[in-house]
């Protein structure tokens, strides 16, 4: 007990938050592959695929990301698979990530003007042709601005992976104040790290949002 | 590698469960009519012509939507308790939850405020309305009109978060189930249930809001817009 903070505090500090971009990294590459194959299920020309991405995806958003955690990690374990907490982190959030990204580029693909899905058909473009060469490559523009915002969130999230044990910034936040019981301080400053991973990508998610003239113009009365 | 699921030996525990529940509703009906508030509140300070109170204003909203909501609780409970304030953790709770979904309210009313037809506000000025008359009928209930989905999903997200609250111990749902894990040692099965039992909230409260947006926008409903 007591003591100051000192340089191997804070060191302990910044390897935490390496973790917690790598986690989030993991998270973002994991949900972003599984949440295409969902976002391509919900529109698929089946119906028992379309029913079940979507009854994937609300189990998901009806369940708490700690819930979906706690799932991972007692689950594999009752399975008998002994796993560490970065693998049942890692793949709790990348299920979790996957519901919402799959959602978000659901619309957006969805957005993509009717007439230019009915213009690919006329010309005789095989299903695959028109996703791959007309649709997607509109729809990644339009989903860049909101999944870039949805990486806030991302990061704001692996937060929770410090419950199962998994040592990322808000753990080694907590380890810290184990030895010198400061919490007010020590958790503001684990705010203000998070507050500098998070801040620049939810103003770049704005800019990018304003450059696709989809920034509403300042009508506010009041 | 044999999965043996025990579900009778996690279900007689069935009165926890029911009680953790309710106070997970308890917990998300106290922070979303607060945050309610305090988000409009901030909303329509963010819009004033006074720098100071405009700028305290999205202070406040980009310093909670940029950090983790569990630090949040924690920020609130230590710093309550070193202001010398015992307080007990439904408090705290409450507290935390209001703070940080009056954030992400204020956003979505920003967005609604900024919906309002510039002409709307002429034409009732025109009118005479008085000033509060027309911020109340012109301006605040048709934005809420407006975003009125965006702030439910915002308030059932709400509900799913303050599973958080488990880490400071309000003995909400996840709380209990951490509980009757560590008792059973039955935690696969546990937390299964307490996922089912998430879900059918987040449904009622889903149906509890569309109930509320057909009685609170009749307009709406005779139009045929869906909610």
């Amino acid at each position: 007990m007591g003591g100051h903070l000192n340089i191997n505090h804070l060191m302990f500090l910044g390897q935490g938050a390496l973790w917690t971009i790598g986690l989030s990294t993991i998270a973002l590459i994991g949900g972003g592959i599984v949440g295409f194959v969902i976002a391509l299920a919900r529109i698929s020309p089946l119906r028992s695929v379309r029913l079940a991405s979507a009854v994937y995806v609300q189990l998901v958003q009806g369940t708490p990301l700690l819930v979906i955690l706690f799932l991972g990690y007692f689950g594999l374990a009752a399975i008998g698979l002994q796993v560490s907490p970065l693998a049942a982190a890692g793949a709790s959030l990348t299920l979790y990530v996957a519901a919402y990204l799959g959602e978000i580029w659901r619309g957006c693909i969805e957005s993509v003007p009717k007439p230019q899905w009915e213009a690919a058909e006329g010309l005789a473009l095989s299903r695959t042709q028109r996703m791959m060469k007309v649709i997607l490559p509109q729809a990644i523009r339009i989903a860049t601005p909101p999944t870039v915002g949805f990486m806030v969130q991302i990061i704001k999230n692996t937060s929770l992976a410090s419950v199962v044990g998994f040592v990322e910034l808000m753990r080694s936040g907590q380890i810290v104040n184990n030895s010198l019981f400061e919490p007010f301080a020590i958790y503001a400053i684990i705010a203000v790290v998070y507050f500098a991973m998070c801040y620049p990508l939810s103003l770049f998610s704005q800019r990018l949002e304003r450059r696709m003239g989809r920034g509403r113009s300042n009508l506010a009365p009041a | 590698m044999s999965l043996q699921l025990d579900f009778p030996a996690v279900l007689e525990r069935w009165p926890s469960f029911l009680a953790g529940a309710a106070l997970t509703l308890e917990l998300a009906a106290f922070a979303t009519v607060l945050g309610a508030l305090l988000g409009t509140l901030a909303a329509v300070g963010r819009g004033t012509h006074n720098a100071l109170i405009s700028g305290a204003c999205k202070v406040y909203v980009e310093a909670i939507r940029n950090t983790p909501l569990l630090v949040q609780i924690f920020l609130v409970y230590f710093g309550l308790a070193s202001l010398g304030l015992k307080l007990s953790a439904f408090t705290v709770a409450v507290a935390a939850l209001t703070i940080n979904v009056g954030a992400y309210t204020a956003e979505i009313m920003r967005a609604g405020f900024e919906a309002i037809p510039r002409g709307q506000i002429e034409a009732a000025e025109g009118l005479a309305l008085s000033r509060l008359q027309i911020y109340w009928h012109i301006i605040l209930l048709p934005a809420v009109e407006k975003v009125y989905p965006a702030l439910t999903s915002q308030f059932v997200l709400l509900m799913l978060a303050s599973s958080i609250c488990s880490q400071i111990s309000a003995e909400e749902l996840t709380a209990v189930a951490n509980y009757i894990q560590s008792d059973t040692y039955r935690a696969f099965e546990t937390y299964i249930i307490v996922a089912v039992l998430y879900v059918i909230l987040s449904l009622i409260m889903r149906a509890g809001f569309w109930g509320l947006g057909l009685v609170l926008f009749p307009r709406r409903r005779r139009l045929g817009t869906p909610l």
